[in-house]
């Protein structure tokens, strides 16, 4: 009786293996061929059966990616366009976040609340004034114009708010204010550094969210040196005639250093998303 | 000697202290809205403006009353747009909802070994962007009869099709890249939403004699109900913007051809292939009320979900 107990519950473990080992491989699949690909001559993608192991050509795609677009470029706009608005936003959030902890003022749970209801605006919406906004002000093809409307983000005012009435005690900011520092000051040498760890979670959602984006950048972005790594992937795949392993060498190489970042940080990056989303 | 001294002024100027408190705060609150105004608000005043325009982007606007919207509601390729992301955004966003209940009752289970591994894993995908998701797709549904998803295809004894132009090629492409990426990121949600039930109340189940399934019918779902309400409205606001993906799956022929294209694809072309600003705009409006009335139904749909399950499923 307990043996065929025992045995039923080990096919229920086995099926939940097999389950999430078929999951994952069905995630991790595309990386792998991604990289398959980028290693491979594009005539490769005719054969069959299909070639599933790396060949030799990672070099002269990669030689072919670079003569086609400014990689290098791009990657260093976008993380340029990724910084700089993850700067901002963590700037502006903090401080927003600290006055709507720390401070009663007229009209505070209303301002709050205008806040979380900008979240349901869809950015397409205002696309095509904030194009001729962007085009009036001469501002076409810059990396400003790239990040500007990433300086937005209601939730990360949310999540700050959220930790700073946690984290930051009231006596602290009282007994800081006895001592005669000014707001600026309790908010940059009392709140900073207590809060640093919400800087961490809310960098890495801002950031990943900034270096996927596609739509905004695609509109205002028009010479390739100005392109970010997205548009500028975008454009390998316009042609008619495509060099499969050059695109995937492309891809691949711009997703490498996004991978070994969240490899190295991947509980960070998973607790930062999952609490982004669940707050 | 300082201290006092402060303490002083804020007890004989407890109103100014007060005055200077309300100050900082607007003075830290006021960044947001002044950005806000100038590239959130006002461009989203303006396009509600422009809707009712006529206006090519160079000549002066002259007003059309609800032409824009006329041209729009009866222009078949903007049902078509419509149409495809209806269908792609069902396609790709309901089946995520159900595996990612399914991974993370999985990966919550106390019996599993590696579990961070596979956490790790299944949430990979979410931190590849949109653009390299599409690539990797194109590929791998490339439109040569000799494609791997072709290839895959033949092994089930089925015939090629082509990815790129056939009507329902296309659709359950793009779903699928939508679904990779997206599958871990709805998890982690719910593996987080999973957490956050105490493990008391299994206890407190298996005593009272509550088998497994009856567990998961009677406090899982009930307790994950909030989180899944969240996805499904995620899910549902972001299905309707659709536009990275079919726009470089379908590279070169992204906007000349109907199978994939979305609404905001729609909008785009309108805008900056045609430079009809004045009927993207309108699109633009009806879009903003799509998403509204969709994302209303679906939280309301998914909030009545715990009670009627059987019959839905």
């Amino acid at each position: 009786m307990n043996n065929v107990e025992e045995k039923k519950f080990s096919i229920g473990k086995a099926g939940v293996y097999a389950l999430l080992i078929l999951a994952s491989l069905f995630a991790l699949f595309p990386f792998y061929w991604m990289f398959v690909m980028a290693t491979r001559p594009s005539a490769a993608y005719n054969s069959i059966p299909p070639v599933l192991l790396p060949g030799d050509q990672l070099v002269e795609n990669f030689q072919n990616v670079i003569d086609k677009i400014p990689f290098f470029q791009s990657m260093l706009n976008t993380l340029i366009v990724c910084l700089a608005a993850t700067i901002v936003v963590l700037f502006i959030s903090s401080l927003a976040g600290f006055a709507f902890s720390k401070f009663r003022f007229p009209g505070r749970n209303g301002f709050f609340i205008a806040i979380l209801l900008t979240m349901v605006i869809p950015p397409q919406l205002g696309l095509i004034p904030q194009y001729f906004l962007i085009a009036e002000f001469g501002l076409l093809d810059t990396l400003f114009a790239a990040m500007i409307l990433f300086f937005l983000n209601p939730l990360g005012i949310f999540l700050m708010r959220q930790y700073i009435n946690q984290s930051v005690p009231d006596e602290l900011i009282e007994a800081a204010k006895l001592d005669g520092c000014s707001n600026f000051k309790i908010y940059r040498s009392v709140v900073l550094p207590i809060i640093l760890p919400a800087f961490a979670t809310l960098g890495i959602i801002v950031f990943t969210m900034v270096w996927g984006e596609f739509l905004w950048q695609f509109t205002v972005l028009r010479s390739p040196n100005s392109y970010t790594i997205q548009v500028a992937l975008a454009s390998l795949n316009s042609t008619t005639n495509i060099d499969f392993g050059m695109v995937m060498s492309g891809v691949f190489w711009s997703t490498v250093p996004l991978i070994v970042v969240f490899l190295l940080f991947n509980r960070l990056f998973i607790s930062s998303i999952a609490e982004g989303a669940v707050k | 000697m300082r201290t006092s001294d402060k303490e002083r002024k804020g007890i004989s100027s407890g109103l100014s202290e007060k005055t200077k408190d309300r100050i900082s705060a607007y003075l830290y609150i006021s960044p947001f809205f002044i950005i806000f105004a100038v590239i959130g608000l006002y461009p989203a005043l303006f396009s509600l403006y422009l809707a009712f325009q006529s206006w090519d982007g160079f000549s002066p606007m002259t007003f059309a009353g609800l032409q824009n919207f006329q041209i729009v509601l009866t222009d078949p390729l903007f049902w078509k747009s419509v149409y495809n992301t209806i269908i792609i955004g069902i396609m790709g966003t309901a089946p995520q909802i159900i595996v990612g209940i399914i991974l993370a009752f999985l990966l919550n289970l106390a019996m599993l070994r590696w579990k961070h591994f596979f956490r790790v894993t299944i949430f990979m995908p979410y931190i590849t962007s949109l653009v390299a998701v599409a690539l990797i797709f194109s590929v791998f549904f490339s439109s040569n009869e000799t494609a791997l998803a072709n290839y895959v295809l033949g092994l089930f004894g089925m015939d090629p099709i082509n990815w790129k132009t056939s009507e329902w090629g296309t659709k359950i492409a793009i779903s699928l890249m939508v679904f990779w990426r997206w599958v871990g990121y709805n998890t982690i949600i719910y593996l987080a939403g999973l957490q956050s039930i105490p493990n008391e109340l299994y206890e407190a189940a298996t005593i009272d004699g509550a088998s497994k399934p009856q567990q998961l019918r009677f406090i899982t779902v009930p307790l994950l109900k909030p989180f899944i309400i969240l996805t499904v409205f995620f899910s549902t606001v972001g299905a309707l913007q659709l536009f990275a993906e079919p726009t470089v799956f379908l590279g070169s022929s992204a906007f000349s051809r109907d199978e994939a294209m979305t609404v905001v694809m729609y909008l785009y072309r309108d805008a900056f292939n045609l430079q009809s600003f004045g009927t993207a705009s309108a699109t633009a409006i009806i879009l903003l009320i799509l998403i509204v009335v969709m994302a209303a139904v679906n939280t309301y749909l998914s909030s009545g979900m715990g009670r009627k399950r059987g019959k839905k499923a």
